[in-house]
């Protein structure tokens, strides 16, 4: 038996689930932004601004979630300060700690970057745009990008730094979470972009970046059971039922409808989009929550 | 600083009478479960069943019967906080709020934990638990308050078969070496100590004599820090990073090419 059955569950529940998700959503989201505003022309600026339209309220909640999350939430600011000395707290081999001023920062970027959003579609003084075009702007997009991939990816991290069963015996959860995530922001901007205005091309661009990823996804969550070894066992339960579940309904459906196209007419797109979204959130709930039930 | 304290807690002595559990709860004022309610656990006469917030600690019955009821055995162990000299607790608390004592001894403050329970994911032991009183991830502190003013823990003090025996580390792993020679030269070969050198996370300030296999107890027979999966853990987000970087990067850059006429992409940023 693997000595991470020994341990005890630190109910880490739906708060926490729902911060995976959103966290991720905001850190995928931002990242796209960037990767239109580098690599794409002037068309995909509508998808940049709709991607940090979408990363600071998400990183926003996923900061309100975890705190909500606290036994002792008034003391959240514990994370940042010593409450005893009133210096600042890092310890750069917790996760929980780099993970809570990583969010700070890259809540504080994507704020930036929000509003420099704002200005250039003429909802906030024309005078913040220096937040979206100039070096400003672009030394902004490269930390805020380098700041997405970490709130991608240190959830899972943070997982494994743990003694908990599945959790932290295998080191491919940040790899998952992260893939996962861009796959959700992805999906999101495509649903959202639907409405607000994004250029076909866009689209298009966004689909195929999501299909990649959805096979890379697949490919990674294979790897993660194989690298469970013995504690595989675990999925021999409902909680692996529901894997299975998240690999067909989240993974293989949308994977075939993004080969497919016109399966639907018009409602194909969306309809892997949607699945996807809700596969990525119940992939987080799954891992969570098997460990939590062991 | 003071000299290194501890536990030996020498399974073959103990009763089972549970003096400990209610000395600690006791002294260290901690509440009953559910308000005092009736709860039976329905399959043993422990009814603690675990080490938790409000349970520092616990008398583990292991009870090895037949299903005939012709033969069988009971094992007792006052189980508590390990006091690991690498402990998994501390490394990971993100407050500061578990530090080391001056006893080489690893306490959690209260009045600094936020309650994020990292330290209860990160324990090999699975020790800690939240008090819902405090609403803080609470376990034994190896009574610090009285070991400040030279006082023995409450547990120890009430054990009555000297099972859980308290002082200096070097003294007691004398002494808990002696004890397992004098129990195999007995007849009892099986006797050995889990936690009193460094092979088990640099040593368990609080260790003990067995007479199975630890798994037999509850206790892994190999803990490891939780440390051991950040650098293979990062290392493998950061490909993650690289791949996602680079799909992102083709599904954008393709088109500006396209569009481009194959110049590679040199037109103007966004930004």
């Amino acid at each position: 038996m693997s000595d991470t059955f020994f341990t005890a569950p630190p109910h880490w529940q739906w708060l926490v689930i729902l911060y995976f998700f959103f966290g991720g959503l905001a850190g995928g989201s931002y990242l796209i932004a960037v990767l239109a505003d580098f690599f794409g022309d002037a068309s995909d600026r509508v998808l940049a601004r709709l991607g940090y339209y979408v990363a600071m309220p998400a990183v926003g909640v996923g900061g309100l979630l975890l705190i909500g999350d606290l036994t002792r939430p008034e003391r959240f600011w514990h994370m940042l300060v010593m409450s005893e000395r009133g210096r600042p707290i890092l310890k750069y081999w917790s996760p929980m700690s780099v993970g809570s001023w990583g969010l700070l920062v890259f809540g504080g970027l994507a704020f930036l970057s929000f509003l420099g959003a704002l200005a250039e579609s003429g909802r906030a003084p024309a005078a913040l745009s220096v937040l979206r075009h100039g070096p400003l702007a672009r030394l902004i997009a490269v930390l805020g990008g380098l700041g997405a991939f970490f709130l991608a990816g240190y959830t899972g991290v943070l997982l494994a730094v743990t003694n908990r069963p599945v959790w932290s015996d295998t080191p491919l959860l940040g790899l998952l979470f992260l893939v996962s995530a861009n796959s959700i922001a992805a999906a999101a901007l495509i649903l959202l972009g639907r409405w607000q205005g994004v250029g076909s091309s866009s689209m298009a661009r966004l689909a195929r970046m999501d299909r990649w990823l959805i096979v890379l996804e697949l490919l990674v969550l294979i790897a993660f059971v194989a690298s469970l070894g013995p504690v595989a066992r675990v999925w021999v339960s409902a909680w692996g039922v529901l894997l299975v579940g998240v690999v067909l309904a989240g993974l293989v459906v949308p994977l075939a409808l993004h080969w497919r196209p016109g399966l639907f007419g018009s409602l194909t797109a969306p309809a892997a989009a949607v699945l996807v979204v809700v596969g990525g959130f119940m992939l987080r709930v799954v891992i969570v929550l098997a460990a939590e039930a062991v | 600083m003071a000299e290194p304290m501890g536990f030996f807690t020498d399974t073959t002595v103990c009763i089972g009478c549970k003096a400990c559990e209610v000395a600690c709860k006791e002294w260290n004022q901690l509440p009953s479960t559910d308000g005092g309610a009736n709860t039976l656990s329905g399959h043993s006469y422990d009814n603690t069943r675990q080490l938790d917030g409000i349970h520092w600690r616990h008398v583990k019955f292991i009870e090895q019967f037949a299903g005939d009821r012709a033969g069988g055995r009971w094992l007792m162990m006052s189980d508590v906080c390990k006091h690991c000299v690498q402990a998994g607790c501390l490394e990971v608390c993100p407050t500061g709020a578990i530090i080391r004592t001056e006893f080489d001894t690893v306490v959690i403050q209260s009045n600094v934990c936020n309650g994020c329970r990292d330290c209860i994911a990160a324990c090999p032991f699975g020790v800690i638990g939240t008090n819902p009183v405090s609403g803080t991830a609470q376990k034994c502190t190896l009574c610090y308050d009285r070991l400040q003013v030279g006082l023995t823990p409450a547990c120890a003090k009430a054990c009555p078969t000297e099972s859980i025996q308290f002082g200096p580390l070097a003294g007691l792993r004398r002494t808990a070496r002696a004890r397992v020679e004098r129990l195999q030269g007995q007849g009892r070969p099986r006797a050995y100590l889990y936690g009193d050198d460094e092979t088990i996370l640099g040593g368990l300030n609080s260790f003990y004599l067995l007479e199975d296999r630890p798994e037999v107890y509850g206790l892994p027979a190999a803990p490891k820090l939780p440390s051991r999966n950040l650098v293979p853990g990062s290392l493998w987000s950061g490909l993650g990073a690289l791949l996602v970087g680079l799909v992102g990067l083709v599904s954008f850059r393709q088109r500006r090419m396209e569009e481009n006429g194959g110049k590679g992409g040199e037109g103007r940023r966004n930004v």
